[in-house]
């Protein structure tokens, strides 16, 4: 029981949640946001208490250090879009569905964790399943809008479609060799012709799922309709678990062929990080700006994989820890602002900062994690991916990573530019944000700050992601 | 706990006064407190390490502190100081003190102003103390993004593109260091035993040869983008030009010498097999540098594009020192780095108070300001003929030195070098001379020109405490250059045993 408490207490609230939404009359729903925080918040704090590790279902699930800490990462991502939605949900049109945002976002989180703590392909496919399918409702939340409708539909095709090939490439692994625990797959995948095809079909999958070019055509179109607090944790919270299972899948199952993928990482790195920053200067919605820039993050993240080794490991649960405070920093202040006054491009962020400073100085400081410069956390995760790929010996590609760094500087100081340089006759009114989005971009600002000066956290995660490889 | 940790807290405290502050003059009195602390501090730091240099503490490195910082990187926050970088420490508070006044009039924004000016100061003593290269790395971004902001809140002219240049100039110099230092991280303990970002430890290991030629470009160019190394010093007039006073003091007088102790402390110092093989091919390029700065002066039109060149031609003069690679060359290096610290900063300052006057940048709508502003134009004479090399200034030690070190090369190639840099020296006097002339004499051309208020008290402790840096170096030079000495003889023994020993 105790090995599995983090999905069961993931569970038992979203039943609590179903019950309360019966019971509770239609005009007194937004009452459901504090108690669905707090008890975000104490499944959160139950999380870090340590408890037992071990496997369950004959091997199908399994519960080691490495997976509790990034179910306990994932909850914080998810806590914090919680509180930074919380707002958007109090708005009339949405008051009606916030249990249901509530319920499908969890669900989703159960199957992420489902999918992380998985030791058999047949687990894995579930929990990735569940992820995503609710994910599809939570994009088409704004059901009259007609570009969440798209978004949601969009999302539902291309993860079917990637679902799909996924499978496709699984079942020759099973095919070949004869078995779905990951434990007897790892020793009896030695490369064959048949087995290199199925890795490519479950790799394109994945990189679908996490949307690394060439497979990101989905990603702009659906981060531009959702709502935004689905985007933040489309970008997040969801990349950041697809990343986590594929670095942990490459890393035990795959380990047999390991310069062949780290061959194919090598190219997909480069087109990812490049075209997903050349796109992001063309952009001007700033949803869609930041999914650009999402997707070349996706490929930095990438650089700690193809560092193989314990340390590249590390590198990535702590890059996507500073990613889940930085991003969701940018990604509350726009939601803030959209809510608030509808304006969403960058254009319209002229002279923000002499009427919202607060606001403009949290988007300067994530902007700023994102493209890694000092002191805040960014700086201290990309130069740590960095060295994991250049333990491995692979100075170009890192030559090429920190070019395309200075290439995202630039599109990222587009932003400030529109913020702090630019005057504007009709800046953005004074907004007064109530006390759920300032505590959320609080909890962001102590992270980005936190994160990288305080050496704790990392060593942290060095220390309990030993056992891959 | 080691001093030096103070010459981080009291910028960092300072800020933390400004963002409480409530007023316009609260905000630049506690600016002013604060960088007065931080100049007292580097006073003693100075006469803390005189005095402890003289009681006979013969160690490398003064007042260390080493802390573990991250553990399995072996990331240290390494902290301590030699001669050359006490110096820069005590050129960087006198230009921030000297830029907080000649910031006086800032109105638009004040605090946001002043924070990122003390933000900036702090990445540069942080720059000077680090001996981690991890942490001297930081500091070196913390120094160089807050001039994205000054540059393009405060400037003047076409500040968004100057500002946009000059920050991914500078970050693109910083990726290449980046790349050098993880270079030099892991090839840190080529015999085995942790890997160091410690830059003591790094020197007394032999990189191997083709580590050292792959990565050395990576870093000389890298820091020589912030040096202004030519061509990569594209970024200089612009941003000097459009940057506010203060700015382009701080910039010029300071940060650009980051650039040239990078090249010296991290590239030269830590890849010196490789620095004697690829000197000629930098040597030509600041060669290049310091003539084209010269004469790229002659021809510009505004006062501040006459300065910027000016400072590239100067700062060339640097990096050209360092790449001697003897004694006597570094040691004119680093004095060359103080005097234009110091000289540049004066011309900024007089040049940003000349502006405030006048409301023109340029030399042709001007002339005989000596007769309405004597107080200035009489600053403006002494710092042109510190930059024209005049003895009795710190200019004409600095260039001296320099010049004398690099003919002691007694090939060719490196004369042709000298003689062709040392011919900039002419170059410089025909520009300061013309400027001089048409600026300050004559007649006045714009009748407005009469009402012009000479400098106010905070105009003149600016210029005060530059001008008396500037003689105080001319005129007693041998206490700066001993201190430069010392902390040179460790390093010159390490980068001459790797190469070619001087006939």
């Amino acid at each position: 029981m105790l090995i599995m408490r983090h999905e069961l207490l993931l569970i038992a609230i979203t039943v609590i949640l179903l019950l309360v939404e019966i019971f509770l009359p239609a005009d007194k729903k937004s009452r459901i946001i504090t108690p669905a925080i707090l008890l975000m918040t104490a499944v959160l704090i139950l999380g870090f208490i340590p408890g037992p590790t071990g496997i369950l279902f004959g091997g199908m699930y399994q519960t080691t250090a490495l997976t509790l800490m990034l179910k306990n990462i994932l909850n914080i991502g998810v806590l914090i879009v919680m509180i930074q939605s919380a707002d958007w949900l109090k708005k009339p049109e949405n008051k009606e569905k916030i249990s249901e945002y509530y319920i499908l976002m969890l669900s989703t989180l159960i199957g992420m964790q489902y999918m992380i703590s998985s030791g058999d392909f047949l687990m894995f496919y579930l929990g990735l399943e569940l992820a995503t399918i609710p994910l599809a409702a939570l994009a088409a939340f704004e059901r009259f809008k007609e570009k969440s409708a798209e978004a949601g539909v969009k999302l539902i095709f291309s993860s079917a479609l990637s679902s799909g090939i996924l499978l496709y490439g699984l079942s020759m692994v099973y095919g070949t060799t004869g078995t779905l625990y990951f434990a007897e797959v790892g020793p009896a995948f030695t490369g064959t012709p048949l087995q290199v095809l199925g890795f490519i079909f479950f790799f394109a999958g994945m990189a679908f799922k996490i949307s690394l070019v060439p497979f990101h055509l989905w990603t702009a179109d659906v981060y531009e309709g959702a709502p935004i607090n689905i985007t933040s944790y489309l970008s997040v919270v969801s990349k950041g678990a697809a990343a986590f299972i594929l670095t942990i899948l490459l890393f035990t199952v795959f380990s047999k062929i390991a310069l062949m993928w780290s061959n194919v990482l090598y190219i997909i790195i480069i087109l990812t990080i490049t075209l997903g920053n050349l796109f992001a200067i063309r952009q001007q919605n700033l949803k869609r700006f930041l999914a650009f820039s999402s997707i070349a993050q996706a490929g930095f993240i990438l650089l700690g994989i193809i560092g193989q080794s314990q340390y590249g490991m590390a590198t990535v649960i702590y890059f996507v820890l500073v990613y889940i405070f930085s991003n969701l920093g940018a990604f509350g202040v726009v939601a803030i602002i959209s809510n608030r006054s509808g304006l969403e491009t960058i254009n319209d962020y002229d002279g923000l900062y002499r009427t919202n400073p607060r606001l403009a100085m949290v988007m300067m400081l994530s902007l700023f994690s994102l493209a890694g410069i000092p002191p805040v956390a960014g700086f201290f995760g990309k130069f740590f991916l960095f060295a994991a790929a250049a333990n491995h010996g692979l100075y170009i590609l890192v030559l090429i990573a920190i070019i395309n760094t200075i290439i995202s500087l630039y599109y990222y100081l587009l932003v400030i530019k529109a913020m702090f340089l630019n005057r504007s006759d009709r800046p953005i009114p004074r907004i007064k944000s109530d006390f759920y989005s300032s505590l959320g971009l609080i909890l962001c600002l102590v992270g980005i700050f936190a994160i990288g000066i305080f050496s704790a956290v990392f060593e942290m995660i060095n220390g309990l992601s030993f056992g891959l490889y | 706990m080691s001093p030096l940790l103070l010459f981080i807290i009291i910028p960092v405290l300072t800020v933390i006064g400004i963002f409480f502050s409530k007023t316009h003059m609260q905000v630049k009195w506690t600016a002013v407190v604060g960088m007065s602390c931080q100049l007292f501090m580097a006073g003693l730091l100075i006469y803390l390490f005189l005095a402890a240099r003289a009681a006979g503490n013969t160690a490398e490195i003064l007042f260390s502190q080493d802390m573990v910082w991250y553990k399995n990187l072996n990331i240290h926050f390494f902290i301590g100081v030699d001669g050359v970088s006490v110096a820069m420490i005590g050129l960087t508070s006198v230009v921030i003190f000297a830029g907080i006044f000649a910031s006086w009039d800032v109105t638009d924004l004040p605090r946001e102003f002043f924070t990122s000016l003390i933000l900036l100061a702090a990445g540069v003593f942080g720059f000077f103390i680090s001996l981690d290269l991890f942490t001297l790395f930081l500091f070196y971004e913390i120094a160089v993004i807050p001039m994205y902001l000054l540059i393009g809140i405060w400037g003047s002219g076409p500040r968004h593109y100057s500002a946009m240049k000059l920050t991914l100039m500078l970050m693109g110099g910083s990726a290449l260091i980046m790349l050098g230092l993880l270079g030099l991280y892991f090839n840190s303990a080529p015999g085995g035993g942790p890997l160091t970002f410690n830059l003591i430890q790094i020197s007394k290991v032999t990189i191997p040869m083709p580590a050292q030629r792959f990565f050395f470009p990576f870093l000389f160019i890298g820091f020589g983008v912030l040096g202004a190394l030519f061509p990569f010093h594209t970024w200089s007039p612009d941003g000097h030009a459009s940057a506010p006073t203060a700015v382009s003091m701080l910039h010029a007088g300071v940060l650009m010498k980051l650039g040239g102790y990078g090249c010296y402390r991290v590239a030269v110092f830590l890849l010196p097999g490789a620095a004697h093989e690829m000197a000629w091919i930098f040597l030509i390029l600041t060669t290049i540098g310091v003539i084209y700065g010269a004469f790229g002066a002659i021809w510009q039109k505004d006062l501040k594009y006459i300065n910027a060149y000016s400072s590239v031609s100067h700062c060339a003069l640097v990096l050209f020192a360092v790449l001697m690679m003897n004694q006597t060359a570094m040691n004119g290096a680093i004095m060359q780095m103080i005097s234009h610290g110091i000289m540049t900063a004066l011309f900024f300052a007089l040049i940003g108070m000349i502006y405030g006057r006048t409301h023109t940048r340029y030399i042709n709508e001007m002339g005989g300001l000596m007769k309405v502003m004597p107080f200035l134009a009489v600053a403006y004479v002494i710092g042109g003929l510190a930059s024209l090399g005049l003895p009795g200034f710190s200019g004409f030690v600095a260039e001296m030195t320099i010049f004398v070190g690099s003919f002691q090369h007694n090939d060719v190639f490196h004369r042709v070098c000298t003689i062709i840099a040392a011919s900039s020296i002419v170059v410089t006097a025909v520009y300061i001379l013309r400027v001089v002339g048409i600026l300050l004499m004559g007649k006045i051309k714009n009748p407005e020109f009469n009402h012009i208020i000479d400098a106010k008290w905070f105009d003149r402790m600016s210029v005060v405490t530059l001008i008396l840096g500037i003689t105080a170096i001319g005129m007693a030079p041998l206490w700066l250059s001993d201190m430069i000495n010392n902390g040179l003889v460790p390093v010159m023994q390490r980068i001459l045993l790797a190469g070619p020993i001087l006939h």
